[in-house]
């Protein structure tokens, strides 16, 4: 599961498509430092540097499926839109994806403006507009907020893989003809499976910071009153 | 995602590559994979002599095939996709050992694994010269967005940082008995996922207050930049790779 979850590299979509999608991916990202700006001011760069350490760690973190064999990681799109909102989360998750490419190898360079629009813009945005609106319909419980988060972590990483079949019908370097509907459907498949790690993962761990610094979580903002009280966090002051 | 990224992939060492500043280096990396991309899959001599520039940075480098071939597995995903593709693609189909295959297929499944392989290994030599400090410097030299390198910066700073955390909380829960096995014991894995978000947006708080205690204003200061700038003799020496790689290519485009 895990090496089915990774970038797309070079030579698989065609260099018109590539380009036109790195312009998209850098005008989105002038937006969201912008809105990051607002939500953070001058504590975007220190706030959203740690916060993008966070989700490339949390990557790296392996929790077994199937016993030890079977192991996957989390994307964290959607735990970063939960915790830091839309804009500084796409901005996190796109340094991350840069960093990768330039540092790692992973996904090619030519490619990055494909798997920004991919993992950053549209699985952000997708699991965005999702809690925006189960935030509101849901009852404000426990069980209301893990629900909203395990559908918008769920429906986020299916977009971001239909993304790609998007993408490749645009400009992928070969014609599939028919079966482009298949890939639309292992690649929906697949990435259903995945989501279901990646909902229940991202619910319980946006109930654990619920419980302890409700305040800390963007999507409950404007929500509810932070009533309850600061309490010390494991950790504590370094 | 996966693999590979725990390793610190920086080679320390002192080759001519090495002292090469960053930004000419990612410009030269850039470059030489938009080349390889917009070349036409079928002109296969041209993938071979881009091998052949692999090959010869590496060795001018000191980066070993074999450090490199094994860091390059990281693209086996898409390999296993390039292999679908002569089953899946639409058009022709050419007999080959007794196989019906698409010939578009192939061309693609080729195209994937050529110019897939030849981008790792260039971002992996990249990565292997420079390090990731002088990577941000490049970056910023080349104007990217100050608030991204910022981003980037502190990011690189803390990963260890997390990370570390991140192991020590693992060891801790192991400790005490916890064995998660399967997916639906995830609770000990992912609440530990909350406190690590915790302890990271906090020690983002208090970063941001030694740095305002420090003077910071939203711009970093100017030993930011690092000392000395490519020279005009740097961006030539760096600049054979890549104007070796446009020429391919801008042949393979004319002759196909």
């Amino acid at each position: 599961m895990e090496t089915l979850a990774m970038h797309i590299s070079n030579g698989i979509i065609d260099g018109p498509v590539a380009a036109v999608f790195a312009a998209l991916a850098l005008a989105a990202l002038t937006v969201c430092v912008l809105r990051g700006r607002r939500d953070l001011d001058d504590r975007l760069a220190p706030m959203a540097g740690l916060v993008a350490a966070f989700i490339f760690a949390v990557q790296m973190l392996n929790f077994p499926i199937f016993t030890a064999g079977v192991s996957g990681h989390l994307l964290g799109g959607a735990l970063a839109a939960m915790l830091v909102g839309p804009w500084v989360g796409a901005l996190c998750v796109a340094v991350v994806l840069v960093v990768q490419a330039l540092i790692f190898g992973d996904g090619g360079v030519a490619m990055l403006g494909l798997n920004i629009t991919n993992m950053a813009l549209l699985g952000t945005a997708a699991a965005y507009l999702l809690i925006a609106l189960l935030v509101r319909v849901l009852p404000r419980t426990r069980a209301g907020l893990a629900v909203t988060a395990f559908v918008s972590a769920l429906v986020s990483v299916v977009v971001a893989s239909q993304g790609f079949v998007l993408q490749y019908w645009l400009g992928g370097t070969t014609d599939l003809g028919g079966n482009l509907a298949g890939l639309a459907g292992t690649m929906a498949g697949v990435h259903l499976l995945i989501g279901i790690g990646e909902g229940l993962i991202t619910a319980t761990t946006v109930l654990t910071v619920a419980k302890v610094r409700p305040d800390l979580v963007y999507a409950l903002r404007g929500l509810r009153p932070t009533s309850a009280p600061a309490v010390p966090v494991v950790g504590g002051v370094r | 995602m996966g693999a590979g990224h725990g390793h610190v992939l920086y080679r320390d060492s002192d080759s001519p590559v090495h002292r090469l500043p960053p930004e000419v280096k990612i410009v030269a990396m850039v470059v030489f994979t938009v080349a390889v991309v917009a070349t036409p899959r079928e002109a296969f001599w041209a993938f071979g002599a881009y091998a052949l520039l692999v090959a010869a940075v590496a060795a001018l480098a000191r980066v070993g095939p074999r450090w490199l071939l094994s860091r390059a597995l990281i693209e086996l995903p898409f390999v296993l996709f390039a292999v679908a593709l002569p089953f899946l693609g639409a058009g022709e189909r050419v007999d080959v050992l007794g196989l019906r295959l698409s010939e578009d297929g192939l061309h693609g499944a080729w195209n994937i694994l050529a110019k897939g392989t030849l981008g790792v290994l260039a971002s992996l030599l990249l990565a292997a010269t420079t390090t990731t400090r002088d990577l941000i410097v490049g970056l910023d030299r080349l104007h990217c967005p100050q608030v991204l390198t910022q981003i980037a910066t502190f990011m690189l700073r803390y990963l260890d940082v997390l990370v570390g955390e991140a192991r020590r909380m693992r060891v801790a829960r192991i400790s005490r008995g916890d064995d998660p096995r399967f997916l639906w014991q995830l609770r000990g894995f992912a609440a530990g996922i909350g406190a690590l978000f915790l302890r990271a947006f906090e020690r983002g708080e208090r970063v941001y207050l030694a740095m305002l205690s420090r003077g910071y204003t939203g711009r970093m200061p100017a030993v930011w930049q690092g000392d000395g700038a490519a020279t005009a003799g740097q961006w030539l020496v760096a600049a054979t790779v890549p104007v070796v790689a446009a020429s391919i290519a801008a042949t393979a485009v004319v002759l196909t």
